[in-house]
């Protein structure tokens, strides 16, 4: 089997972008390896439109977006094999893959980039009381039936969390003719953005019940039904049951970064995120494996994952030019006080950094009239004024690297909300 | 003077909008950050509009179906009809990006084409 420099684990929008930017930096000898039976990964079944303000400047769909990078990855010429099961990494990067053609074959890249995307969270992990019928499916499933294979998974549908997959399914199941008839919330705030509550609920008089989850599914051989009841501190509260006709249930309630063969590699991941933590490279705890994407902490916006993506082709690139060696610098870890959640990066060598540091994070409830401030030791480096802030949607903050260069001193860096 | 607040569409930032209207007409329109936000705002109170997005099935193609959307945004209230207009509609692969899959959908005077490529099997 050939080997190559750089292999990317993963053909959706992460990998794609990182494959472009690494090529645009000089690396030849890149492999895309992806399971699916094309490129474009999760893009193919998001039929709406909404892509690519930030990227390119107008409003595409998934597959259209999709497809602007796959273009790109073909007239870069840049190699990629589909139907390809990578089945482990190990701390090495030897990288380990089976498909039909090559069979079960070892690769041994100088860098590795993880751009394996992220799974949504079954019914499983969300113990749900009830029956198990037939006619419960997680959103993004639902999704992919209706858009890509042509089935309809039900007539008269309940969704169970207001995450951004579940308010498009509710509205394109009822554009198919179903009856969509309520989207429950557990939290007392949506979990997708405000534009899709709008365009997708409101435009269709879908009601949201935000602080109600479903505490009952009826139905042995197929739901026939489900009872909401209202939440109280984490608790259903007694005599605000509701019932339901419905033959299936939706659930949108959560992204998780699937890191399967990040943690088989030893790879550190970040409790909060489930996804690697990375420093300002986006290089993890194994010098020479980097991550993007959706692996990494989960986006709303696939502008953000190609250009998150991009950077890491372009650190991976960068590693692979300088001989792979292991960078000792200052590193400053990254604090979250106040309502930050998290931090991707969760460390920053200004040394290493190309003149800008991106700091991408999320809180933890709703804010009002807050500001975003960045500090440096004790030394307040940036601050932004932030009429609102919600969990649901991922904050950003540039700084310029020479602002950490500056101080000399500090040994961490804080991101935390002040009153405005 | 009537208010109306709305949540700009126009891209996932989601601004909160207030637009202020007299005898049907806008007077004012505060709140958005972009001058997108100001279009949507002016075109909501007055004729709302989308982009409607769907699928048809694909013969002989690699894959079952090819995603769809409406050329430019349609009137709000045609959203339906236009939907139900793409029901029997069935296309040949190869289908390419842009394509036009069915014209003036629905007598809205707008294309439907082809948002994704479909090569032959």
């Amino acid at each position: 089997m050939k080997e190559y420099e750089l292999v990317i684990i993963g053909g959706g929008p992460a990998g794609l972008a990182a494959a472009v930017e690494a090529r645009k930096s000089g690396i030849q000898d890149i492999l895309i390896l992806e399971r699916d039976n094309e490129l474009g990964g999760i893009l193919n079944q998001c039929i709406h439109n909404g892509f690519g303000l930030h990227t390119f400047k107008e409003e595409l769909t998934g597959p259209e977006y999709a497809g602007r990078f796959i273009q790109q990855v073909k007239e870069l010429d840049i190699p990629y094999k589909l139907n390809t099961m990578v089945l482990d990494l190990a701390a090495d990067k030897t990288v380990t893959a089976m498909n039909r053609e090559d069979g079960l074959f070892q690769l041994h890249p100088k860098a590795v980039i993880l751009a394996m995307g992220c799974r949504e969270r079954p019914r499983g992990a969300l113990n749900i009381p009830g029956y198990r019928p037939a006619g419960i499916f997680t959103a993004g499933t639902a999704q992919r039936l209706v858009n890509m294979e042509g089935y309809m998974p039900g007539r008269k549908v309940v969704i169970l969390g207001s995450g951004d997959i579940g308010l498009i399914m509710a509205r394109r199941m009822t554009l198919e003719g179903a009856q969509v008839q309520v989207v429950a919330e557990l939290m007392p705030y949506s979990g997708g953005l405000k534009r899709n509550i709008v365009q997708c609920l409101d435009d269709y008089g879908i009601p949201l019940k935000l602080s109600h989850t479903v505490v009952d599914i009826e139905g042995k051989e197929r739901v026939e039904g489900i009872t909401l009841a209202r939440v109280e501190n984490g608790r259903p509260v007694p005599g605000t049951e509701e019932h339901y006709d419905c033959d299936t249930l939706l659930l949108s309630c959560g992204l998780i970064p699937e890191n399967e063969l990040s943690r088989a590699a030893g790879v550190e991941l970040n409790p909060v995120t489930n996804g690697p933590a990375v420093n300002e490279s986006l290089e993890t705890s194994i010098p020479g494996v980097f991550a993007a994407g959706n692996v990494l902490h989960v986006h709303d916006l696939v502008d953000y994952v190609s250009e998150e993506a991009g950077a890491a082709g372009r650190h991976a690139a960068k590693y692979i030019q300088a001989g792979c060696k292991d960078e000792t610098a200052r590193t400053l870890p990254v604090k979250c006080e106040n309502g930050v959640r998290y931090t991707v990066p969760v460390a920053v060598r200004p040394d290493c950094a190309d003149g800008l540091v991106t700091l991408r994070f999320r809180v933890g409830n709703v804010y009002k009239n807050k500001k975003v401030a960045v500090y440096a030791g004790d030394t307040c480096i940036f601050s932004r004024k932030r009429p609102v802030l919600a969990p649901g949607e991922m904050e950003t903050v540039q700084l310029k690297a020479q602002l950490l260069l500056d101080h000399p001193e500090a040994d961490h860096i804080t991101v935390t909300l002040e009153e405005a | 003077m009537e208010k109306i607040d709305l949540i700009c569409i126009g891209c996932p930032m989601g601004c909160p909008i207030s637009v202020e209207m007299e005898n049907g007409e806008v007077v004012s329109v505060t709140g958005n950050t972009c001058p997108r936000g100001d279009a949507y705002a002016r075109k909501e109170v007055t004729n709302p509009t989308r982009i409607v997005t769907s699928t048809v099935r694909v013969t002989g193609g690699k894959l079952a179906m090819a995603s769809v959307k409406t050329a430019s945004d349609i009137p709000k209230g045609r959203i339906f009809d236009c939907v139900k207009a793409l029901k029997d509609v069935e296309i040949p692969a190869p289908v390419t990006i842009g394509q036009v899959v069915l014209k003036d959908a629905a007598g809205t005077g707008v294309d439907i084409i082809a948002t994704k490529n479909v090569p032959v099997a």
